[in-house]
């Protein structure tokens, strides 16, 4: 390694920050893989490789990626959620590699809730508007 | 390429390390592979995390839980329920003595909500064997600005706006020493690191070390800068393998780098550094010895002045800094001397380290803002005095401290404010004792330590740590006369008033500070043969209760005096005869009944 400038000083700390953001706190999305038993025998696994593939290749430093048990909805696994923060939790249900990719470029990228994906109760989006609400 | 989204932080301190950590590490990466997480799932051994007495410990982040006490075997159950399934595990997580509540997050657990980081901001959340990832966190750019932009007329105006003073002790302003030594002419100047910490119960500088090495080494950078030093030492003793490992790894990376050697950041300023290995010897803290000790001679210390700012290191311009101290560098560098002024008292800005240690449930390393009291250290932060004893006094400084008593708990932690209840801020042990402590018995101890660690050099020290530590015995076996007290008042001034450094000047404080605040308790054991914590092995009596006795026999079997008699078949009571009994103490703690009494006292002064 040759000497350092102090542009590569700070070239460093912009690559590295990336791999160890997960450390600091302040996420402003969150995306949980359901990883119970069921979501696991559904194809969770496969998700979750799609997912943080996915995470490889963007920017962002406020992504977090999460795993937790079983919803209580088996039939709809693999299930994902997605939180933006300020906007209430999208559940998607029947996940696949691709549609993690989708939901991943659109959803937690774009802003753009994959209302095709997401479970019923969810309710239906203007084609204005980037958000979703949640009916209560 | 792939991304995690787990990191384990695990801690790899040296007490973490004692407690088993390497053996979770090897358990956690076998079976991340086996369940097939090992691109998901990252695990990172850090430096020492601070909360040692619940080792091994790991946090995992982003969710920031905190696990406590892990063993190899809790980690099959652990990786599968929470890495996999993403179930956090309930039983390994922190309970909070106080309301048995459990306490999943990190920064919940008042241990460490009521720390302020600052020193210790990469502890834990660095892997302290990678450079980079201590770069991420804004490393070297205070040595950046500091060779790039700032003179050092600036840096010194910087250290003094930020009212940085020694945490080695003495708390002499940091500025001033570096203003010194750059004023004085040479072209050849040293700037070393003291890290022989030497107190017992004390190891601030050995986590820093461990955890982030690269703070100190940049501290030393900005130091040589100021003064136009070239060339440094770190002094540190060998009893520190982990923080000597970790030391050598930073200074190699740190070298490839070109961040130490020649022209460092394309600056046109050099400076290289190594690393001396002390012995161990408590008066190589003091600087003058430290300094001949690194020349290759005894470690001795010599009368001052000349000061080191004027003669050092083989009598060129030096100066000393301890390792809390340059960790504290690079920050007042990088956010100025008001930002680090911003906390603290009048008199004493910043944060300070403490080691906690004796007594008190949380044992561990917290960093608190200067003007915090010491209750809040010992019993918000540290959770109090263990099985509902009751506190007695907590020896700040170490063997140059003194004891506070339970009365004066409210005082801040300032330098002036510490020092005027008779002890020091010291370079941060804090020893809690408990009810049953004895005052006595804790200044002979001290007093051992001070004579064992004392050079020879001069005679005050040799000899008057000799001559008290030969009272303090006296009187813990029952044979002291009440005008020892005075005796040791009085030696205690001359070697205070006498001796040529500081570890003969500050060897009597504890027996000062004790004798100021439990001299009740010297008058038991000189006028009534009593101690009052039951500790003194020479002046407790042991009984029977027969009451509780199950006559299993075994404290009879366990005697070596053979001074226990008695019988189950045919029933006999078991006694223990005074005239044979040699107080070892082996009954009492093997009776599983606490059938075995203490009493102290009931015979007055046994040896008369």
């Amino acid at each position: 390694m040759a000497k350092l400038t102090i542009e590569d000083l700070k070239r460093i700390k912009e690559q590295v920050k990336k791999d160890t953001a997960l450390r600091e706190g302040g996420a402003t999305v969150k995306i949980t893989v359901h990883m119970g038993t069921c979501g696991i025998a559904a194809g969770a696994r496969e998700v979750m490789d799609a997912l943080l593939q996915e995470m490889a290749e963007t920017d962002r430093q406020d992504i977090r990626v999460v795993t937790s048990g079983c919803m209580g909805m088996c039939s709809s696994e693999p299930n994902v959620t997605v939180e933006v923060q300020g906007h209430d939790p999208v559940v998607y249900q029947g996940m696949d590699a691709n549609k993690m990719r989708q939901v991943f470029k659109r959803h937690v990228l774009l802003g753009e809730v994959q209302t095709d994906f997401a479970l019923a109760r969810m309710k239906e989006e203007s084609p204005e508007e980037g958000s979703a609400e949640q009916e209560t | 390429m792939s991304t995690y989204r787990t990191h384990l932080l695990l801690c790899g301190g040296t007490a973490c390390h004692a407690t088993g950590s390497q053996a979770v590490k090897e358990a956690l990466l076998k079976e991340i592979a086996k369940q097939g997480l090992e691109k998901e799932v990252r695990v990172i051994e850090t430096g020492c995390n601070g909360f040692c007495a619940q080792g091994p410990v790991m946090v995992v982040q982003p969710e920031g839980i905190f696990y406590q006490k892990l063993t190899p075997k809790d980690i099959p159950y652990l990786v599968e329920e929470h890495f996999l399934k993403g179930r956090p595990v309930e039983r390994l997580f922190y309970v909070e003595p106080a309301s048995s509540e459990t306490i999943p997050g990190m920064n919940e657990i008042p241990f460490f909500s009521r720390q302020v980081l600052r020193v210790l901001r990469n502890k834990g959340a660095i892997d302290p064997e990678k450079i980079d990832e201590y770069i991420a966190r804004d490393g070297y750019l205070g040595t950046a600005k500091a060779l790039l932009e700032m003179t050092p007329d600036e840096i010194i105006a910087e250290l003094e706006k930020s009212g940085l003073r020694g945490r080695g002790g003495a708390g002499f302003p940091t500025y001033l020493k570096w203003k010194f030594a750059k004023a004085s002419p040479g072209e050849v100047k040293y700037m070393l690191c003291n890290a022989d910490e030497g107190d017992p119960g004390a190891f601030m500088d050995r986590s820093v070390l461990e955890a982030d090495p690269h703070a100190v080494l940049e501290g030393m950078i900005i130091g040589a800068k100021t003064i136009g030093a070239h060339y440094g030492y770190i002094y540190c003793r060998a009893e520190y393998p982990l923080a000597l490992r970790r030391l050598d790894i930073a200074i190699s990376q740190a070298r490839e780098y070109g961040l130490l050697g020649k022209d460092i950041l394309g600056s046109g300023f050099d400076f290289d550094l190594e690393v001396y290995q002390g012995a161990g010897a408590f008066v190589c803290g003091e600087e003058t010895a430290l300094m001949h000790s690194i020349e290759g001679k005894r470690g001795m210390p010599r009368p001052r002045p000349p000061f080191p700012a004027q003669q050092g290191l083989w009598k060129r311009p030096s100066v000393l800094n301890n390792v809390e101290t340059l960790a504290n560098v690079p920050q007042i560098i990088l956010k100025g001397g008001d930002w680090y002024a911003s906390v603290g008292t009048e008199g004493s800005k910043g944060t300070k380290v403490f080691a906690l240690s004796g007594d008190v449930i949380n044992i561990g390393l917290v960093e608190v803002p200067m003007g915090i009291t010491l209750r809040d250290i010992i019993f918000e932060i540290g959770g109090g005095i263990p099985d509902g004893k009751k506190f007695k006094a907590v020896q700040l400084g170490g063997p140059s401290g003194g004891c506070v008593p339970e009365h004066l708990l409210d005082t801040p932690t300032d330098y002036e404010a510490i020092s005027k209840v008779g002890a020091i801020m010291g370079s941060g042990g804090m020893i809690v004792m408990d009810e049953e402590t004895c005052m006595v018995d804790m200044a002979r101890f001290f007093i051992d330590f001070c004579k064992e660690e004392s050079c020879g050099k001069c005679t005050p020290c040799r000899e008057g740590t000799k001559r008290m530590l030969e009272i303090l015995e006296r009187i813990t076996e029952g044979k002291g006369e009440i005008e020892d007290i005075e005796r040791l008042e009085e030696l205690s001034r001359f070697v205070k008033d006498s001796a040529l450094c500081g570890l003969g000047q500050t060897a009597p404080n504890p027996v000062l500070s004790t004798i100021r605040y439990f001299r009740e308790e010297y008058e038991a054991h000189i006028l009534e043969g009593r101690c009052p914590a039951l500790v003194c092995q020479a002046l407790i009596t042991y009984s029977i209760d027969t009451e509780a006795c199950k006559s299993c026999g075994l404290c009879k079997k366990n005697c070596p005096a053979e001074a226990i008699t008695g019988s189950k078949k045919p029933p006999e009571p078991f006694v223990i005869h005074e005239e044979k009994c040699i107080h070892c103490g082996v009954c009492f703690s093997g009776c599983p009944f606490d059938a075995i009494k203490k009493s102290s006292g009931s015979k007055v002064a046994r040896a008369a």
